[in-house]
C-alpha cells in the first residue's frame, strides 16, 4: 500500500508551487510517483535518492576522499571558521529559512561574511528597490485581478514552468473570470522566445537597451513624444503598449535576469520601479522579480530582520554589520583573494562563479554542504551531505512574492543524514566550544563598549 | 526558579490602585506572590526607585513582512545609526530595528509585551519566524480583517455568525490575537488603485460601507467575547480635516458594551489617533482636532486609544492603509514600497522625515500631547508612537518626559522653525498639565492590558500575575529638575524581572528568558456554510493551499494560548 502525500511544495523554482502530490513506498523511503509538478520538480523528486551520501567526505592527501563521521565533519568546519580571519559562507538558494537563520548564528559567532545566490542573481535588484522602493503584491492579486500581464526580460516557459497557468497568464481568478481571454499578455525580450509566443505584444528590445525602452515608455505615458524608433522598437508599437498598459484595470510587472544581467542592471530594475509608480498615478500596477531558487527569497528575509541587509553581510567586524555589494560582495572578495575559507551550501558556487574567483577560493579550505554531489563537493576539502529541504526536511520557504510557504516531508533522507539547520546549530554548539577553550587559554578581549544611537 | 523580592520601592500599580507606595513585591517561580510567603528570597533593593509591573505596549509594528521590508529597504536606517553588540547578538538598526534589537530595547526599557499591530493573515508563518528571533519580550499578533473578502461578504449580509465562525478560524490559522481593522473597504479599493475616503464611501465591487465593516467587526468581536476588542485605524487617516471622518467612526460604537469574561470594557480601540485629529482642509491651514476628538472619546466609556506620537525622528512609515502610503510617496517622493496581499489586505511603506523644521510635522507634534494631556482617564490612553510610523518605539521615554513636564515641552518647542504658526494652530501652548507617574504607570501598563484583556496576567503587581517588574531610578519624592532625567530613567531601567528572571540591570540585558507567543484559541459551533467557503476560496481564489495555509504547530514558537469558548 503506497502513501499520498498532498499539499506538497516543491523544491525547485520562486513558482513554490504547493499542490504537488507525492506518493511514497509503504517504508517511507521511495518515491513512486509526483503529480502536478513540471518536468523539472517531478526530477527533482524522482531523481532526490540518486547519488547519495550518507557520511560526510573529507579530502586526504592523495586526493581521494575518505568518509568521516559528522561530529569529526563539525569540529573540522568549526576549526576553520575559528582559524579563519574572514571567512565566507555562501549559498542558501536552496535551503530552508531555518537552515539560514542557524547558518547566521555561525557567521556572527565566527566573524565571517554572508552572502546568497541574489550577490550573482537579483542582487542587483536589490541595489534598485534601496533606491527606489518597490510596489508589489502577491502572485493571488495578479491571479484576482490583472488583466495586462508584462514579462520583461524574463522567460516563464523554461526557467519557471508553471508561474504562467497558476498565477500569471492562464489562471481563472475572482474578478478574472475569463482567464486567458480576458488579458493582454506583453512579452518584452530580444528573443523570440517561448513565453513570447503566447504575448499579444512581443516587443522586440535590442540588446542591452532596456533602459531606452523603459524612459521611452515613461515618456509616452506623460503623454510626450518619442523617436520613430527606440531600443529597435518601433514608435507605433510603444504607444500601444503604453495604451494598453495605462487602460489597464490591473497589472503586473515580472522582470527576470534579463533586466538585472544586462547593460544598465540595478538601473534597468530602477527604471522599472520607476514606470510601475508612474502607472500608479492612472490605474493599479505592480512589479515583481522572477526570482529563481524555491527559497532565495528566504535569506534576504531571514537576514533582513536578524540585521537589515538582505545580502553581502559582512559580520567580520563582530559587533556591527555591513554591507556594501563590491566591496562585500562573494565574488569581488574571491576576486581579491580577501577570503581565506569558504563554507558552500545550497548551490553550486563551482559551477556559477567566474573561474578566477573559484581559483582563489580553492587556495583555502573549502567546504561543501548540499545533498547532492556536484561541481563544488566535487573539488572541495569536505563534503557534508544533508538532507535535501522540500523532500526530507520541512520547514518555512518565501516564493518571489515574498509569501512564506510551509514545507513538507515526504521521505526520509538516507539513515544518519542531518538537516541543513541541525549542521548549523551543532557547528555553532562546537564554536562556543572552542572560544571557551581560548579564553582559558589567552586573556580575554576587553568587550566592546556599547555606544547607544542617537547619543 | 526561586525567590524574588523587590524591596522598599515606591510601587505603582493602577490595577490595584497602588499609588507609589512604599512596598515590597515577592515573586516565585516566575509569578507574584504575597511577600510573608517569601522564605529566602534574593533581594532587589529598590529604596528610592519606581516600581511597576512590566510594560505592556498595545500597537507597535514589530514583526512581520511590512517590517521587514522597511529594513530591507532602508540600508541607510543602519548606518552609523546601530550601535556595537553588547548582547548575544547584533544589534542593527534604528527606525526599524532587528528583531534582536527590537527585543533588548524593550527589555531595557522596561517592557514585556509587545502586540503587533497588523498581521497579513497569508504571512502569519513569517510573522511567526520573526517572533521567535525577537528575544525576551512576549508578544501577540493581530490579523487585519477590514478589507478581507469573507469579512466583507459576510457583514455585506449580516451574518454575524458566519463571520464569527470565520474569524474564529483565522485566528487558529494563523495562531491570531484579535480583530485589526486598518483603513475598512479602503484597503480592499486600492487593489484597484481606489480608496474609501470616509465611512460612507461604499467599497468596489463588494457594495459595503466602510462604517457597516466596522460595525460588523464590533458585533462579531463581543458576539465571540474575545479578550481584546476591535482595533481601529480609520478610513481618511493622515489627511487635513479628517477628524471629522474620525468622529463618524468613534459613533459607531455607540450602543454596543463589551461582553468578555477578561475584564475589557471598551468595545473599540481607535489606534494612532494623532494621526486622525487634523483640522483644517489642506496641509497650508492643518489644525488641531485633538480636544473635539478627546471630548468625545472622554464622554464615551466604551473607547480606547492610543497616541501615536510624532518623535521628530527619521523613521519609516508602514501600513495596512495602502492608498495612504501612495498618497505620503507623493508628498515627500521618497521610495515606496508595496504589497498587495490577496484576498486581505495591502501593506505600503515609504521613509518620512519628521523635522522639526516643518510646521506640519510640529503640529503632528502637538496633536499627539494633547490628546493625552487632555484624556480624563488615562486608563483608556495609552502611549504609543505608533512604532515606527510617527517614531520609534525606542522615543517612548521622550514621550513620556514630553507628558511629564511642561518644561520638557518648552525645551522641544523652542527648536520649533515654525512655533508661532504651531502655537497658532494647536492649544499644546495654553496647557499646563503635567502628568504623574501613576498616570504613566496607567498608559504604559495597566491600561493597554485592561483594553487587551490580559490584565489578568501582565500590566499590574497582584499576586497570581506574572512575575514582570519594572524598577525606574526615579524618587516620586524627589523628582529630578531636569526632565532629561526622567527620559533617561525610563529608557534603561534600573532592573526589569521578567518571569522572576532579573533580565535587565542599570538599562543593559543581563539574561535572555523564553518568549512566549499569546494567541486566542475560540471555540464555535461547527459552521458547514463557512468550511464550504473557505474551501471554495482557497480552491479558486488563493494561491496557497488551505493546508499549507495555516500555520503548522512546528512554527508556533513557545505559545501562550487564551481560550474562550462560545459553545457554552
Amino acid at each position: 500500500m503506497a502513501k499520498k502525500i498532498e499539499n506538497v511544495g516543491c523544491p525547485f523554482c520562486g513558482v513554490c508551487c504547493d499542490d504537488l502530490v507525492v506518493t511514497v513506498s509503504d517504508d517511507g523511503k521511495k518515491i513512486l510517483e509526483v503529480e502536478n509538478a513540471c518536468i523539472i520538480g517531478s526530477t527533482v523528486f524522482h531523481r532526490a535518492m540518486e547519488d547519495r551520501h550518507a557520511l560526510p567526505r573529507l579530502r586526504q592527501p592523495d586526493g581521494t576522499f575518505k568518509e568521516i563521521s559528522y561530529d569529526e565533519a563539525i569540529d573540522y568546519t568549526a576549526k576553520v571558521l575559528h582559524n579563519a580571519k574572514k571567512p565566507l559562507i555562501y549559498g542558501f538558494g536552496s535551503t530552508n529559512c531555518e537552515g539560514m537563520a542557524a547558518a547566521a548564528k555561525v557567521a556572527e559567532k565566527a566573524g565571517a561574511v554572508l552572502d546568497n545566490c541574489a550577490s550573482i542573481c537579483h542582487g542587483s535588484s536589490f541595489l534598485a528597490i534601496f533606491d527606489n522602493g518597490y510596489p508589489s503584491c502577491t502572485l493571488g492579486e495578479t491571479k484576482n485581478r490583472a488583466d495586462v500581464i508584462v514579462y520583461w526580460g524574463a522567460n516563464p516557459s523554461h526557467a519557471h514552468p508553471r508561474h504562467m497557468s497558476r498565477y500569471s497568464i492562464f489562471p481563472r481568478g475572482f474578478f478574472t473570470g475569463k482567464g486567458h481571454k480576458g488579458r493582454k499578455i506583453i512579452v518584452i525580450d530580444p528573443r523570440h522566445t517561448d513565453t513570447a509566443q503566447v504575448a499579444d505584444i512581443h516587443l522586440q528590445v535590442q540588446q542591452g537597451h532596456d533602459y531606452d525602452l523603459f524612459d521611452a515608455f515613461r515618456t509616452v505615458l506623460r503623454g510626450h513624444d518619442i523617436p520613430d524608433v527606440v531600443a529597435g522598437v518601433k514608435k507605433e508599437q510603444i504607444v500601444e503598449a503604453v495604451d494598453i498598459m495605462k487602460k489597464a484595470r490591473f497589472g503586473t510587472i515580472f522582470y527576470g535576469m534579463g533586466l538585472c544581467h544586462s547593460d544598465g542592471r540595478n538601473h534597468n530594475v530602477d527604471i522599472a520601479i520607476s514606470l510601475t509608480r508612474d502607472l500608479n498615478d492612472f490605474t493599479k500596477w505592480t512589479i515583481m522579480a522572477m526570482r529563481g531558487h524555491y527559497n532565495i527569497t528566504g535569506p534576504g528575509a531571514v537576514w533582513s530582520w536578524q540585521y537589515g541587509f538582505p545580502y553581502c553581510l559582512d559580520l567580520t567586524k563582530r559587533d556591527i554589520a555591513h554591507m556594501n555589494p563590491g566591496e562585500t560582495s562573494s565574488v569581488d572578495l574571491a576576486m581579491r583573494d580577501e577570503v581565506d575559507a569558504f563554507i558552500n551550501i545550497g548551490t553550486d558556487a563551482a559551477a556559477h562563479f567566474p573561474i578566477e574567483p573559484v581559483k582563489h577560493l580553492r587556495k583555502h579550505p573549502w567546504i561543501a554542504i548540499d545533498p547532492h554531489p556536484n561541481m563544488a563537493t566535487e573539488i572541495s576539502d569536505l563534503h557534508i551531505p544533508v538532507g535535501i529541504v522540500g523532500v526530507e526536511v520541512p520547514g518555512i520557504v518565501y516564493r518571489m512574492d515574498n509569501v512564506p510557504i510551509q514545507y513538507r516531508k515526504v521521505i526520509d533522507p538516507p539513515e544518519g543524514v542531518i538537516s541543513d539547520e541541525e549542521l548549523f546549530e551543532r557547528i555553532h554548539l562546537r564554536l562556543c566550544e572552542l572560544e571557551a577553550e581560548d579564553a582559558v587559554n589567552v586573556p580575554a578581549k576587553a568587550a566592546p563598549e556599547g555606544v547607544r544611537a542617537g547619543e | 526558579m526561586g525567590e524574588l523580592i523587590v524591596k522598599n520601592g515606591f510601587v505603582f500599580d493602577p490595577l490595584q490602585g497602588i499609588k507609589g507606595d512604599r512596598m515590597d513585591v515577592g515573586v516565585r517561580d516566575g509569578k507574584i506572590v504575597e511577600t510573608n510567603t517569601l522564605k529566602n528570597p534574593k533581594e532587589i533593593d529598590a529604596a528610592g526607585m519606581t516600581v511597576m509591573a512590566g510594560g505592556v505596549d498595545i500597537h507597535a509594528h514589530v514583526v512581520g513582512p511590512k517590517v521587514n521590508v522597511g529594513r530591507l529597504f532602508r540600508p541607510e536606517d543602519k548606518l552609523f545609526k546601530s550601535p556595537l553588540k553588547r548582547c548575544n547578538r547584533m544589534e542593527m538598526g534604528f527606525s526599524v530595528p532587528s528583531t534582536f534589537k527590537t527585543g533588548y530595547d524593550y527589555a531595557r526599557m522596561g517592557y514585556v509585551f509587545v502586540n503587533e499591530a497588523a498581521m497579513p493573515p497569508l504571512h502569519s508563518p513569517h510573522v511567526h519566524e520573526e517572533i521567535r528571533d525577537t528575544p525576551i519580550i512576549d508578544n501577540a499578533a493581530m490579523p487585519v480583517f477590514g478589507n478581507n473578502w469573507f469579512t466583507l461578504d459576510y457583514l455585506k449580509n449580516n451574518e454575524i455568525e458566519n463571520n464569527a465562525a470565520y474569524t474564529a478560524w483565522l485566528l487558529r490559522a494563523t495562531r491570531g490575537f484579535a480583530i485589526k481593522v486598518v483603513n475598512p473597504g479602503g484597503t480592499e479599493a486600492w487593489g484597484w488603485g481606489l480608496n474609501c475616503e470616509n465611512i460612507h464611501d461604499t467599497v468596489p465591487y463588494f457594495d459595503i460601507t466602510p462604517a457597516k465593516i466596522i460595525t460588523g467587526l464590533i458585533e462579531t468581536n463581543e458576539f465571540l467575547g474575545l479578550p481584546h476588542s476591535m482595533h481601529l485605524h480609520t478610513n481618511n487617516l493622515g489627511n487635513p480635516g479628517n477628524y471629522t471622518d474620525t468622529l463618524d467612526s468613534l459613533r459607531l460604537a455607540e450602543g454596543y458594551t463589551a461582553k468578555n469574561n477578561f475584564g475589557r470594557d471598551q468595545v473599540m480601540h481607535v489606534t494612532h489617533v494623532q494621526f486622525c485629529s487634523y483640522g483644517g482642509d489642506s496641509w497650508k491651514n492643518i489644525d488641531s482636532q485633538a480636544k473635539t476628538i478627546m471630548d468625545y472619546v472622554n464622554a464615551h466609556d466604551n473607547i480606547t486609544i492610543d497616541m501615536g506620537q510624532v518623535t521628530l525622528d527619521e523613521t519609516t512609515t508602514m501600513t495596512a492603509d495602502g492608498p495612504f502610503e501612495h498618497h505620503l510617496r507623493g508628498l515627500n517622493n521618497l521610495k515606496w514600497a508595496n504589497t498587495d496581499v490577496e484576498l486581505e489586505t495591502a501593506a505600503g511603506v515609504v521613509p518620512y522625515i519628521y523635522s522639526p523644521n516643518v510646521k506640519v510635522s510640529t503640529i503632528q507634534w502637538a496633536v499627539g500631547l494633547e490628546l493625552a494631556l487632555y484624556s480624563n482617564d488615562l486608563m483608556r490612553t495609552f502611549i504609543t508612537t505608533d512604532h515606527p510610523n510617527a517614531g520609534p518605539f525606542t522615543r517612548y521615554p521622550r514621550v513620556i518626559k514630553w507628558l511629564m513636564s511642561r518644561a520638557a515641552r518648552d525645551a522641544t518647542m523652542k527648536t520649533f522653525k515654525w512655533l508661532d504658526r504651531t502655537i497658532e494652530s494647536t492649544t499644546i501652548d495654553s496647557i499646563d498639565r503635567e502628568l504623574t507617574l501613576y498616570e504613566i504607570a496607567q498608559m504604559t501598563r495597566a491600561g493597554p492590558a485592561k483594553a487587551l484583556g490580559i490584565s489578568n496576567t501582565y500590566g499590574g503587581l497582584a499576586p497570581g500575575m506574572d512575575g514582570d517588574i519594572a524598577v525606574y531610578a526615579l524618587n516620586p519624592e524627589n523628582m529630578p529638575s531636569d526632565p532629561d532625567r526622567i527620559e533617561e530613567a525610563f529608557s534603561r531601567c534600573a532592573y526589569l524581572v521578567k518571569d522572576g528572571v532579573v533580565t535587565a540591570r542599570g538599562g543593559e540585558v543581563v539574561t535572555e528568558p523564553a518568549k512566549r507567543t499569546i494567541w486566542v484559541d475560540v471555540k464555535v459551533p461547527e459552521n458547514a456554510q463557512v468550511q464550504r467557503d473557505i474551501y471554495e476560496h482557497f480552491l479558486r481564489h488563493y494561491s496557497v493551499g488551505v493546508k499549507n495555509y495555516q500555520l503548522f504547530d512546528e512554527h508556533l514558537h513557545n505559545p501562550r494560548v487564551i481560550e474562550v469558548d462560545t459553545t457554552q
